[in-house]
């Protein structure tokens, strides 16, 4: 057991996990960040929202990520759960996005084990913020990673959801947010849709209708496949903790929302 | 000027395992088992907040008794070795055994390098899978490691424990009948309020450590 293992946590004050990765030399964004531009084609992922609702909040991803012109990956997952209460989208760069996520993951349970007790989620939102912020350096390089994070805050006994933007800066929406390429669309039709308090199953309903409405005028943004099957990832996330959402419970809604938009 | 006095290694090193034994056996004991549904661990203590049970990582939980503030440090240490290893690699590859091994060579070096000896016994219980049975690594004050099956105890009273345990116990003991058992060999009663228990569920999609609060194991007693 190396001897930073060990003594680590108490001279630098933090049980941060990504301290230790950058203690560890494991962790080298800035090494990244360091290299030219260029011209460098990686996935990107696209529209992902998130509703509040009666009993909480949800979320819901759209399948597709490009590349330049092309479909790079028909069915990608860009909606993660991070904990029993907490879950977060990802728009931008896939690759670098992907990642922030694992960490994020790792981080939040690496406190709660340490600590025996969860992050509250405020502590949560503003440990990604500072996460896409260490992303800047490859922002300017074009590499922009923006997530979105949502979650059943156990304190004040409701759904609360967190958007981002490319420096790190965190903003709680009262009512939904969205973001990637297909994000306007989807919130000028939420605008319009959305009410306060509303069921679940109409919350799910009124949000895959925004993403098919986002998918109608976004070339980026896969609307649901009926031809191959493959439909939004959608999670909730109420009291009792976060849910994953079975392509077949999807579905009637998905069916519903390209019907109407006939 | 003065010469440092020769003391022979066997002397020190039984000078050392003296004291560490001794600051050991003033503390209390703690029990593993398996049982139908997992592992279960019981350890008498008084506190709430301060356990001597924990998470380590997915299928692994962490042990221990003696001085708390040298098992927790070796509890984060664990912790930190398990989270960058399944970071860096996979989930899959975090293993007990290369756990255990990091804690006995700390352990060792300490006992010989440092200028007293932790005085701690640790226990890591590890689930099984199809292929590999449940299993226990049990890791004393100077890095001595042991690796059992079925059962296991560690602290000052470890021996007649395991010997309670060896006439108590059974292949597939429900829950509540290995819990049963634990508090026996302590010779306590459920209603003692000094119990702390934690299950490992064999069951479980990922996390599978679980802390059972005071009232759900005097439940499951009665």
């Amino acid at each position: 057991m190396d001897d930073f293992l060990l003594r680590g946590g108490i001279g630098t004050a933090s049980g941060s996990f990504s301290d230790l990765l950058t203690a560890h030399g494991a962790l080298n964004w800035a090494e990244l960040a360091s290299h030219s531009p260029g011209e460098i084609s990686s996935a990107n992922a696209t529209t992902v929202i998130s509703v509040r609702y009666s009993g909480g909040v949800l979320m819901v991803g759209d399948r597709q990520a490009t590349e330049g012109y092309s479909v790079a990956h028909r069915n990608m997952d860009k909606v993660f759960p991070t904990d029993e209460f907490s879950a977060v989208a990802i728009s931008g760069t896939a690759g670098l996005a992907i990642e922030m996520v694992r960490l994020f993951q790792t981080e939040l349970e690496h406190y709660e084990k340490l600590e025996g007790s969860r992050l509250s989620l405020e502590g949560k939102a503003n440990y990604l913020a500072r996460l896409v912020r260490q992303q800047l350096p490859m922002a300017f390089q074009g590499l922009v990673v923006v997530p979105l994070f949502c979650g059943f805050d156990r304190l004040e006994e409701r759904g609360r959801l967190f958007t981002f933007d490319v420096v790190g800066g965190r903003y709680e929406e009262e009512d939904f947010g969205a973001t990637g390429s297909g994000s306007r669309e989807a919130k000028s039709y939420l605008r319009a849709h959305y009410q306060d308090d509303l069921e679940e199953s109409s919350a799910l309903d009124v949000t895959i209708r925004s993403l098919v409405a986002a998918a109608e005028q976004d070339v980026a943004t896969g609307g649901p496949d009926l031809r191959r099957g493959i439909f939004p990832a959608v999670v909730t996330i109420t009291a009792e903790g976060v849910v994953e959402r079975t392509a077949d419970e999807i579905r009637p809604y998905a069916e519903a929302a390209i019907e109407a938009s006939r | 000027m003065s010469m440092p006095f020769y003391v022979p290694p066997e002397q020190l090193v039984k000078d050392r395992a003296e004291f560490a034994r001794k600051g050991i056996a003033r503390g209390r004991s703690l029990v593993a088992m398996t049982y139908n549904g997992g592992v279960l661990i019981v350890a008498e203590n008084t506190s709430r907040t301060l356990h001597k049970i924990s998470e380590i990582y997915d299928r692994i939980a962490f042990a221990s008794v003696g001085k708390y503030n040298e098992f927790e440090l070796l509890r984060v240490a664990g912790i930190r070795h398990a989270d960058l290893k399944g970071y860096m690699y996979s989930r899959q590859d975090v293993l007990g055994k290369s756990l255990a091994n990091a804690f006995a060579q700390t352990l060792g070096n300490i006992f010989t390098h440092e200028v007293k000896p932790y005085e701690i016994e640790l226990m890591l219980c590890e689930l099984g899978n199809e292929n590999q049975e449940h299993r226990f690594f049990r890791i004393l004050y100077d890095g001595t490691l042991y690796d059992e099956i079925n059962f296991c105890a560690i602290g000052g009273q470890a021996e007649e424990l395991t010997e309670s345990l060896e006439n108590g116990w059974t292949e597939s003991m429900s829950l509540s009948a290995a819990l049963a058992l634990g508090v026996s060999a302590f010779g306590g009663e459920a209603s003692d309020d000094r119990w702390e228990v934690a299950v490992l569920e064999a069951e479980s999609d990922r996390r599978a450590f679980r802390r059972l609060d005071p009232a759900e194991a005097t439940d499951l007693m009665s």
